[in-house]
Formats: C-alpha cells, structure tokens, sequence
C-alpha cells in the first residue's frame, strides 16, 4: 500500500455504500437524478468532486484509471485526480483510453470506441438541463416527474429565433431511454451521438449540487431538436494539424499574434495513436528542435 | 327534446368555500358556466373574488364544495380528483389564465414568440416553422406588430404586455378563460383598446370566461352574467343589464352609483 493512512480510495466505506446505492437507483431509471450525501473533497467544487466521489465508488485495485479533462490526460485537474487515486487506492493508471477500465472525465468522451468493460465517470457542474428556465428545485422535480418538457424546446426555439440555427454547443439536452432529459453537462454536443447506445456504462456525478444520474450500456440516448432544425454534430474547417484526422474534436489554437491558428486533436490519446500509426497531420514535425 | 352537450354547464361550483384559518376567504358560492358565457364577478378588494378565481381554477384546494368541468370527452370530472399530470394538462389546453399582472403570466426573459409558442411544445409541436407561423398569426390577432416577434416581453409596454399574455393563452384554442383583472394596472385607453380586443376574441372564439373585476365598466363590456360578491358570499346574480341597470341590494346600488356614467 502506497499510503497507508488513507482508506482504499480515500473515501470510507460508509460513505462508498452509500454512493454505491445511489448509483444503482440511477442506473435503474436511466436519466434521473439521485440525490446522495455528497462529501466534502480534498478539492475545490467545480474541479471534479462529483466525478471523484463516484470513481472512489466503484474503483477496486484491479481497475486501471484514465483521467481527462477537456480531452487531455496532461492538464493540472487531469494530473491531479490521476495522482489522487494513485495514492490513496494505489490503482494503475493510464492515459490509453484503450487500456482504460474507469475513465472520468470533464467534458469529452473519447473517440475512441468504448467497449463494455468501461465505465465512463463524468464530473458534472449543474445536472439540472431546465434550471434555467425554471429556478425552483420543487418545480423542476414536479416537472421532471410529469415528463413536462415542453420548456426544453422552448429554449431551444429561442436559439434559433436569435441566432437562426440551435446555437446550443455544449450541455445539450438529450432524452434518456425515451423518458427523462437529462443534461449532459459541459460535453459539446459533438459528442452527444456518442452517448447514444454505448457499450460502456456512463455514470454523471454532480459534488456541489449533491446529484447522481446514469445511463445504462447501450441505452437510446436522444438529442433535442425540432423537425425543421435537426441536431447536427458540428463540423471543423480543417483536419488536426498533428494527426491529420477529419474525424475528431478539434482544439483551434492560436499560434502568434498574428492570426494564425491550428487545429488539433481535443483527445490528446487518440491524437498521439494516430500519430504512432503513421498518420501525419500539416504541422508535424515542423517545429524546431530544443538546442541544449 | 334531448340534452346536448353544450347545454350542459362546462363549469359548475358546488357550494365553494375557502377559509384561511379562520378568516374566510369566499363561502357557499354556487354557479354555473356554460360554454361561450362569459361570467364577470365584482366587488370590491377584500370581498373575496381573487380567492374564487383560484379555487375555480385548482390553485387552491376549497375547504368545502366542489368545481366541476365538463372535460372534452363530455364528461364532467370533479377537479379535485384529477391527477397533477391532467390538472397541468388542462391548464395548457383547454384553459387560459389570465393575470393581472403579465409578469407573472409571461417568460419575461425569452422572445414572444416563445412565449405564444410555449404551450404548442408543450402538447408536443416539434415543428420550427409552424410554431413559428402560429405565434406570428396571433401576435396579429392581438394587434403586435409581426417584428416585434424575436423582442422579449421585457421591451413592451404594459398594453402589449398584457394583449401579448392573451394571446399565450388563446394559442391552444382553449374552452374556458380565467381572467383576474385583465385591465388593472393600465391607462384608460389602453384598457378601451384591450377591451376592444377581448370582446372580439370572446365572440369570435365562442369562449368560456370568468373574469374578476373591480371595474363594472369591464364587466358591463364584456360579460353576459355577474356574480357580486361581498365579504366572501354571493350577495346578488343575474343578467349584466339587469345587475347594473336595476340593482336589487343595497350594496350593489352602492357600487353602480360609485361609477361615473359611461
């Protein structure tokens, strides 16, 4: 054991049961919030405490962690929570989505292709896709538990009447298993389809707002959209500068003061495996090598 | 000679009363609504008509009798039994709830044509362009200006505020509309013109109403019958001309002649 005066995966095992349950009941009914006791975290609400309380959870010591934030596995949030089960579950960890067993996240899903021995663990800000719209807790539950959804649309109609098309590009609501919408939170909407009958299982945890959501593997996951204005995933002016990929989530990056810009790959895994099969994208390899 | 449908009342109060605690709000007040009258209830503030008007509408629940409503099925239900889920169903479709004061009755902060549009996605509309047309078509019918359709409610003036509230209501065509001082709150012009308006909609629409006013100017526009109300009972009903014209009660009197002469 790596750190001995901590439980295996810092939380108690109290505490672990009880996030456990909340998660079955999610997994249950699929898109519905589960209110549990979301603990206080050795870390600031809004950096991942909902999506570590969850991992902490379900993690055992022979899982393998990936961690990404936006798609990258080398940001401080990333680096951190990575460490952070390192050392108080001693858990392997990886940054090969591939090689993955629990994967949380903060935006992205991987392009990678999960398979059904995953599980994706996605850190949520604010779980409630109609708290806009409608400020009280009482009114949204109510309103969630009569499928009244009519306002969803109507923020969506006021997307196109102000900018001609839906401009939602992130946290866009998705219809779970025909029943409950549910917001995917800050994933870009690029990934939506993504959710959408996964073999992996995906797990939501909101720290701050004390709320656990879920959807099953290969569950019917539906983006919002009117007849007349379909959902389309967006689509990038040019190929990853690295890799090449026309597929991917691409990063635009400003490169001097100038204008320029390059696009690369979001998911820094899939970027550097494409780069190792050969793939090549415009600026690879252009840049100067570092003189000692 | 056999019943048909519309001549059965489409609302009916059964010897409503509500008491908060000890104060009474209205008590033992009987009446029947049938489809297209419209039904004005006066009385001065404090007598008890704001607190019909949510108990007839199922805002609040009566501490004795019952409201019944003809649904569309023919089938008169009482209120109190309906689901939440049929309760908020009815409240989209067949009925419209008019405030006295639009903001509580409008999205203040989404574009009107959201606001008339509301209900249609609601009942499931999923179709851009129609709800669009739909909302356009009724922003003309209340007399606003079609390009005034993307500005939120919060640019209007209170006139198009309230006429804007009306026609969120009227969109789903419904039966019956509640109406809690529609003209409050607005300067005599405006409320000639909304006035003006209702009328034409009422008839036009063959629409139920209950309106609660304090204005008999309103009430004598727009309704066929009138309830007067004080301290929370029914205290005088019958034909409009005839409450205004020849009122029997003492305070009725009292309340016509209160009024400067049309």
């Amino acid at each position: 054991m790596s750190a001995p005066t901590y439980n295996f995966a810092y939380l108690d095992e109290q505490t672990k049961r009880m996030i456990r349950r909340a998660i079955l009941k999610a997994i249950a009914i699929p898109g519905y919030q589960v209110p549990f006791a979301s603990r206080e975290m050795p870390m600031p609400y809004g950096w991942g405490t909902g999506g570590v309380q969850v991992t902490a959870a379900i993690i055992g010591s022979a899982d393998v962690l990936k961690v990404i934030d936006q798609g990258s596995d080398d940001t401080t949030n990333a680096v951190s929570i990575r460490k952070f089960f390192a050392k108080t579950a001693g858990v392997k960890t990886t940054t090969h989505t591939a090689d993955a067993t629990i994967i949380q996240t903060r935006h992205r899903i991987p392009e990678a292709r999960l398979h059904a021995r995953q599980v994706l663990v996605y850190q949520v800000p604010i779980p409630e896709p109609l708290r806009f719209l409608e400020p009280r807790e009482t009114e949204t539950r109510k309103m969630h538990a009569l499928a009244d959804y009519g306002l969803m649309h109507v923020k969506l109609y006021e997307d196109i009447a102000r900018h001609g098309h839906i401009a939602t590009t992130y946290a866009y609501p998705v219809k779970v298993d025909g029943r409950y919408v549910m917001d995917p939170s800050p994933t870009p909407k690029f990934d939506n389809p993504k959710m959408n009958d996964c073999a992996a299982l995906q797990l939501f945890g909101a720290g701050r707002e004390k709320r656990i959501y879920a959807i099953p593997p290969y569950t019917t996951v539906v983006s919002l959209d009117f007849e007349d204005h379909p959902f389309e995933r967006y689509r990038f002016d040019a190929p990853c500068a690295l890799c090449g990929s026309t597929e991917g989530y691409l990063d635009e990056v400003i490169t001097d003061d100038r204008g320029s810009r390059m696009f690369v790959c979001s998911d820094t895994d899939h970027c550097e495996t494409r780069r190792a099969l050969g793939h090549k994208g415009e600026m690879l390899g252009t840049a100067p090598e570092a003189t000692p | 000679m056999t019943m048909t449908e519309s001549d059965k009342p489409l609302l009916a109060a059964e010897t409503l009363s509500k008491s908060y605690g000890r104060h009474v709000g209205c008590r033992d007040v009987s009446f029947e609504l049938y489809e297209g009258e419209v039904l004005a209830v006066v009385g001065e503030s404090g007598s008890g008509k704001s607190t019909l008007l949510q108990v007839l509408s199922g805002q609040l629940d009566p501490s004795a009798g019952r409201v019944l409503y003809r649904m569309r099925d023919g089938v008169a239900r009482d209120l109190a039994t309906l689901g939440e889920a049929e309760r908020r169903f009815l409240f989209r479709t067949d009925w419209g709830y008019v405030h006295q004061d639009p903001t509580l009755g409008l999205r203040m902060a989404v574009s009107a044509g959201a606001n008339v549009g509301e209900r249609l996605m609601a009942v499931g509309s999923r179709h851009y362009g129609r709800i669009r047309g739909t909302a356009l078509d009724w922003l003309e019918r209340v007399e606003i200006d079609r390009d005034r359709v993307d500005d939120a409610p919060k640019t209007y003036s209170g006139g198009m505020r309230q006429r804007l509230q009306i026609a969120r209501n009227l969109v789903t065509r419904p039966r019956l509309v509640f109406m809690d001082e529609p003209t409050g709150g607005l300067d005599v012009s405006v409320q000639a013109r909304l006035l003006d308006l209702l009328r034409g909609l009422v008839s036009e629409l063959g629409l139920a109403a209950v309106i609660v006013t304090h204005d008999l100017a309103v009430a004598r526009l727009l309704s066929h019958r009138i309830i007067v109300m004080k301290n929370g009972a029914v205290i005088e009903t019958g034909l409009s001309d005839q409450v205004l014209d020849d009122p029997r009660e003492a305070y009725t009197q009292l309340l016509v002649s209160s009024v400067l002469p049309a």
